[in-house]
């Protein structure tokens, strides 16, 4: 009996170096999470750059729940409408490595937040903060940033697309040279 | 069988003394002892016991699920528990009484110990598949409930109908250890389905001819061809809902032409076998208890067996009533009424049959009986509900709501759990030679009985007033409040019940009265062997001249000898009459077994997040399987011996 | 009659299958009724059958070695008994089949009548109501959770689902309806009952199914389509500054990016339309009740009320939230 309980914690301790993170479910984000209209730090960030936002955006890109809720946000927000699933159409392709503002999540946090030249409007104070970090998660996996055990798998709309957990890794890393440089306008 | 004599060996043994004999068996019988010995054993008692703990170890284990959601549910609008861990709970609650307890206690634990017994054979057949197969159940289990405690349990219920389990709506590895666990126990269930089959159909004692079959033993004989043509629909769909899941496949994608509802039929096509696959071996323990302790054969022996039979085949035909609101043709909608109903006629000729038995003969009231007493109270209530989901009017309204909820559990805990119970009270001497205590077995009795009924009544009631299952918690102001905390108290009982139980079992366990072997006057002949029984289950292996060999034994009755006893030899009969056929040898102890369980256990896991672990897997296994079925030199050339003998 | 009121007040609910105000609801409770007297007199007959013979022929001395009792004579009796009770069993459930087979036909035979057509759509966890039936698609009822019918009308609900398998059914109205994604199911019923009837999803359908409730509104027919008239037009202007602030706010927040209110430029359809949510007397799936009190801790926090719902918190200075909750107030 001893032996079964041994083996039985010795297993468990293995599987939760795995599981704890990827499983979270967080409702109640908390009020500091999400900011109120207007309160957006437009100014401290630049783009590339971004100050370190706390724990909290990479337990979000280690929950396979928050990355899901990323990909339904992503859709309902209609960021499909001008990047379609991924492949880009108004809007330049996520699935790839062209990524002009750099592609760790406080970058692409930030082009949400604050918009980007030629066409990438501002959500600042439309998504709430927390929901930019789980759509910038989703974003991520899209590339295959994100372990397959945590990137969404295939949509139940869609026939075509290669899931985001079996997509080849790309490396739209910030190394790529950046041909637009935008200074944040005070 | 009146000849005098059942003489298997062409060339007569010199007759040595019993004791001589005893210890001959006992040696060449013999389990491995020791630390790494437990791997190894092969036996079917032994085997059949590790089934029985690690079963009624998970039935606590979600049993106490149960009382969290009864706790959570007790206050309306309550906070104890979040949706999500509600979810999970509720989900490990089903998943696991169904797979890890239910079917693994029911079927696999009592067929395994009990049908070699039964049969007059001193080993279930394929004993190494039998210990892969315990293995694999056990690490199922293991596995579960390790993620379950690393907030990885399932939380899409225990049927994880799709979409909701599905690659869109279910992030995460929960809905994939769902699937595996299906996988695994159900290929635990099949080996030993296959195992049983062999064993009555090849290994039974001389005499013991297709109408002389043990009611119990037929039981499991019809559950295990239940078990072989139910689980592939459940293994299919669980595997392509994997697939969906994690190799892209798009079985169940309705945008490229998938179909969410073929996930449905799959899963009914098991899932409403599966109920019977539990129960039925509960009404064969039922007509075996009811027999012993009416001191007569059980009433209408016949019939019995054919509503057996009757209620496996008719359970594949009414899956469709799980899913009447899916909105199926109205001409389906009536060939599935129908047929549900009439599942009835089989249901109602046992009662008929019980009761017979009971009037017409001398009750006695142990333990055991009042178990099977509480049964009818319990299971007819269950039956007789079982008509208004049958009925699709009917159907539509209480459909997923508490009266099905009440329902089954009135069907699986009555048909199942009761003669649970009462089979453990009533062969509880046999497994260990020692009698329980009589009035712990009642207490234990009517605290279960009684909780029982104060927990799951009201939810007809619940059902009726429109509370719908499945849900984490309810309105202050609907009205449901009253009967959600009856309930709750009642779990309190259920919970003391099975308290009573346990200390029962431990209390005899160390001071019990020791059992003689047949301490019931029972007619079965598991009870013609010692308390417990030796390795090799019979000194003399037996025949028989009736349904119930004990009480129909000749003043004579003759025994087999001629047997090979310094090997592991066995006589197999033909299906028929059980005429002796020939012989075979069993398999001796081997931790291959275990290996092959440990290989296929990481192979199940790892494809979970890696498909390619199937293949990569394959590659250990072959060499686990290779060294399980590896000859030694003297086997071969027994084995090559005895067909020449047969041949001859 | 007598234990019918009593049945009644022990089951009398605006959410149970046996308090009917619709016509399907009526014929199946009378099948369940049925079906109800019948098990019930054989389960007492059975068990008071077991029960005396038990009292009569239990063995007060215990086991008796090697004594069977078993008399041929008795057991061929008793195989006649048997075999008449299996006989009336058949019979029995003869009748209750073909009262199921009348019950079904009668709640169908309505499919064919002319009727009001309302589709449905089943989503984490609310309840999208549109009825299209006005040709041109701008002037078209869409509201959530809340379903207005005519007492007296046949309605046909066209039900299916924009995510997950969901269940519509109001117990008092007729029984349950599957939403399944890739399939359209309709549901034909008659209240003939005027007053507000529960519903709610009865497929588990993730994380708050519980909380995924409907009322049915039936309504006299002139109310009805005064209702309707009012639901076709757009949200009035605001007109007091509050209002207009509080419009403001709306549209400056992320409310904006689910919530359709017509007349504005508020056009997204994730969450449920708001153009005319003052006048629905629920909220959150008939998880809260429509005051402001409820309406600003949804706002403020729908998390900590129904914990994973897509609803995100929004927190904002009081002044906002009054006003915000002001002009809500207008779109009745």
């Amino acid at each position: 009996m001893s032996f079964r309980s041994r083996e039985f914690f010795a297993f468990a301790l293995l599987v939760s170096l795995c599981a704890c993170k990827r499983e979270q479910r967080i409702f109640d984000p908390g009020s500091a999470a999400s900011q109120p209209a207007g309160a957006t730090p437009l100014t401290e960030v630049g783009a590339g750059t971004s100050p370190p936002p706390g724990n909290r955006p990479n337990a979000i890109a280690e929950s396979a729940y928050a990355v899901g809720e990323g990909k339904r946000l992503y859709q309902a927000y209609n960021c499909v409408g001008c990047h379609a699933n991924g492949g880009g159409a108004i809007g330049p392709a996520l699935m790839d490595s062209e990524w002009i503002y750099g592609s760790s999540l406080e970058q692409i946090h930030s082009t949400i937040v604050q918009g980007r030249p030629n066409g990438m409007p501002s959500f600042a104070g439309k998504i709430p903060d927390y929901q930019v970090w789980e759509i910038a998660a989703y974003v991520r996996s899209m590339s295959g940033q994100l372990p397959s055990d945590v990137a969404p798998s295939r949509s139940d709309h869609m026939p075509m697309v290669v899931p985001e957990q079996s997509r080849p890794k790309e490396h739209p890393g910030a190394e790529h040279p950046q041909p637009v440089i935008t200074e944040p306008q005070r | 069988m009146n000849e005098q004599h059942v003489v298997i060996a062409e060339e007569s043994y010199t007759t040595t003394s019993d004791a001589e004999r005893a210890a001959q068996l006992a040696k060449v019988w013999a389990e491995p002892s020791g630390f790494l010995g437990w791997f190894k054993a092969v036996h079917h008692t032994t085997i059949g016991k590790r089934y029985m703990v690690t079963a009624f170890g998970f039935f606590l284990a979600a049993g106490l699920l149960a009382g969290a959601m009864r706790l959570q549910l007790a206050f309306p609008e309550a906070h104890i528990m979040s949706p999500d861990l509600y979810n999970q709970v509720f989900t490990m609650h089903g998943s696991v009484m169904m797979f890890l307890f239910a079917v693994p206690m029911m079927f696999e634990a009592l067929s395994v110990y009990f049908v070699p017994l039964m049969v007059g054979t001193r080993n279930i057949a394929f004993p190494r598949l039998n210990a892969f197969s315990y293995y694999l159940f056990l690490f199922a289990g293991l596995m579960l409930f390790a993620f379950f405690f690393v907030n990885s349990g399932p939380d899409r219920g225990w049927f994880s109908y799709v979409p909701l389990s599905g690659p869109d709506y279910a992030p995460g590895k929960r809905a994939d250890i769902w699937a595996q666990l299906i996988t695994f126990t159900e290929i635990s269930g099949l080996c030993v389905a296959v195992e049983v089959i062999v064993t009555v159909f090849k290994l039974r004692a001389p005499g013991m001819s297709l109408n002389r079959i043990p009611i119990f033993v037929w039981g499991e004989v019809v559950t295990s061809f239940m078990v072989i043509f139910a689980m592939p629909g459940v293994v299919v769909a669980s595997t392509m809902l994997l697939l969906d899941r994690t190799a892209s496949t798009q079985f169940f994608n309705p945008a490229v032409g998938g179909d969410v509802l073929l996930f449905q039929h799959l899963f009914w096509w098991f899932g409403h076998p599966e109920v019977y696959i539990i129960f039925i071996p509960g009404t064969a323990i039922v007509s075996t208890i009811a027999a012993t302790f009416s001191r007569r054969h059980v009433f209408g022996y016949m019939a019995l067996v054919l509503s057996l039979i009757a209620t496996g085949f008719i359970a594949f035909g009414l899956w469709v009533h799980h899913m009447f609101a899916t909105g199926i043709p109205q001409m389906s909608e009536g060939f599935f009424t129908a047929a549900s109903m009439m599942i009835a006629i089989p249901a109602g000729t046992q009662i008929f049959c019980w009761l017979a038995t009971i009037l017409t003969g001398k009750v006695v009231l142990k333990t055991p009986m009042w178990w099977v007493l509480g049964f009818f109270f319990v299971f007819i209530i269950g039956g007789m509900t079982g008509i208004f989901v049958a009925s699709v009017p009917v159907d539509l309204q209480v459909h997923d709501t508490y009266f099905v909820v009440a329902h089954f559990h009135y069907v699986l805990i009555g048909g199942a759990v009761f003669p649970m119970f009462g089979a453990f009270a009533y062969w509880f001497p046999k497994l260990t030679g020692r009698m329980l205590s009589e009035m712990l077995g009642l207490w234990s009795f009517w605290l279960f009985t009684i909780g029982f009924n104060i927990t799951f009544f009201p939810m007809h009631i619940l059902g009726l007033r429109g509370m719908p299952r499945r849900v984490y918690t309810y309105p202050a102001d609907a009205g449901w409040t009253a009967l959600n905390q009856i309930e709750s108290v009642g779990y309190i009982f259920l919970f003391l019940g099975v308290a009573v139980f346990l200390y029962n079992v431990w209390h005899s366990l160390r001071r019990g009265e020791m059992a003689p072997a047949n301490p019931w006057q029972a007619g079965g002949l598991e009870w013609a062997t010692a308390s417990p029984p030796a390795t090799y289950n019979f000194l003399n292996m037996p025949t028989v001249n009736g349904s119930e060999p004990l009480w129909d034994a000749l003043p004579d009755q003759p025994v087999v000898s001629g047997m090979h006893e310094d090997v592991r030899e066995i006589v197999t009969t033909r299906i028929l009459d059980a005429e002796p056929e020939g012989r075979d040898e069993m398999p001796g102890p081997t931790a291959w077994p275990f290996i092959a369980a440990v290989v296929t256990t990481a192979l199940f896991i790892g494809s979970i997040f890696r498909p390619i672990a199937v293949s990569i897997g394959a590659i250990p296994l072959a060499i686990a399987l290779i060294g399980w079925f590896w000859p030694t030199r003297e086997e071969s050339q027994r084995r090559a011996r005895r067909n020449i003998w047969e041949q001859s | 009659m007598n234990l019918r009121a009593t049945a009644l007040l022990f089951f009398s609910s605006h959410q149970s299958p046996l308090n009917p105000a619709g016509i399907q609801a009526r014929h199946i409770e009378h099948n369940l009724v049925l079906i109800f007297g019948i098990t019930s007199a054989v389960y007492l007959i059975v068990i008071a059958v077991l029960f005396f013979g038990v009292l009569r022929n239990h063995a007060r001395e215990g086991f008796v070695p090697h004594t069977l009792v078993e008399d041929p004579d008795v057991d061929r009796k008793a195989t006649y008994i048997v075999g008449g009770a299996i006989g009336a069993t058949v019979v029995l459930l003869f009748v209750m089949m073909i009262s199921s087979f009348i019950t079904s036909h009668r709640t169908a035979v309505l499919a064919n009548a002319q009727s009001l057509k309302i589709d449905v759509y089943g989503h984490q966890w609310w309840w999208e109501v549109e009825y299209p039936m006005d040709e041109q698609p701008f002037r078209m009822v869409r509201t959530a959770n809340e379903i207005h019918v005519p007492v007296g009308s046949v309605v046909t609900i066209h039900a299916t689902s924009r995510d997950v398998i969901h269940s519509f059914w109001a117990p008092n109205i007729h029984g349950k309806k599957d939403l399944i994604p890739g399939y359209e199911n309709d549901l034909t019923l008659e209240v003939d009952q005027p007053g507000t009837w529960r519903g709610q999803c009865a497929e588990f359908c993730g994380l708050q199914h519980a909380h995924m409730a409907f009322d049915i509104v039936a309504q006299s027919r002139a109310d009805f389509d005064r209702w309707y008239v009012q639901q076709l037009s757009a949200a009035p202007e605001p007109t007091t500054p509050q209002t207009i602030h509080g419009r403001d706010v709306f549209l400056n927040h992320p409310c904006m990016m689910c919530h359709t209110i017509r007349g504005t430029t508020a056009g997204s359809t994730v969450g449920p339309d708001l153009t005319h949510v003052a006048s629905r007397s629920m909220i959150a799936a008939g998880t809260l009740k429509n005051t402001p009190g409820n309406m600003a801790g949804w706002i403020l926090n729908a998390q900590s009320i129904k914990p994973g719902v897509r609803m995100p918190p929004n927190p904002m200075p009081g002044q906002d939230l009054n006003d915000l909750l002001a002009y809500l107030e207008t779109l009745r």
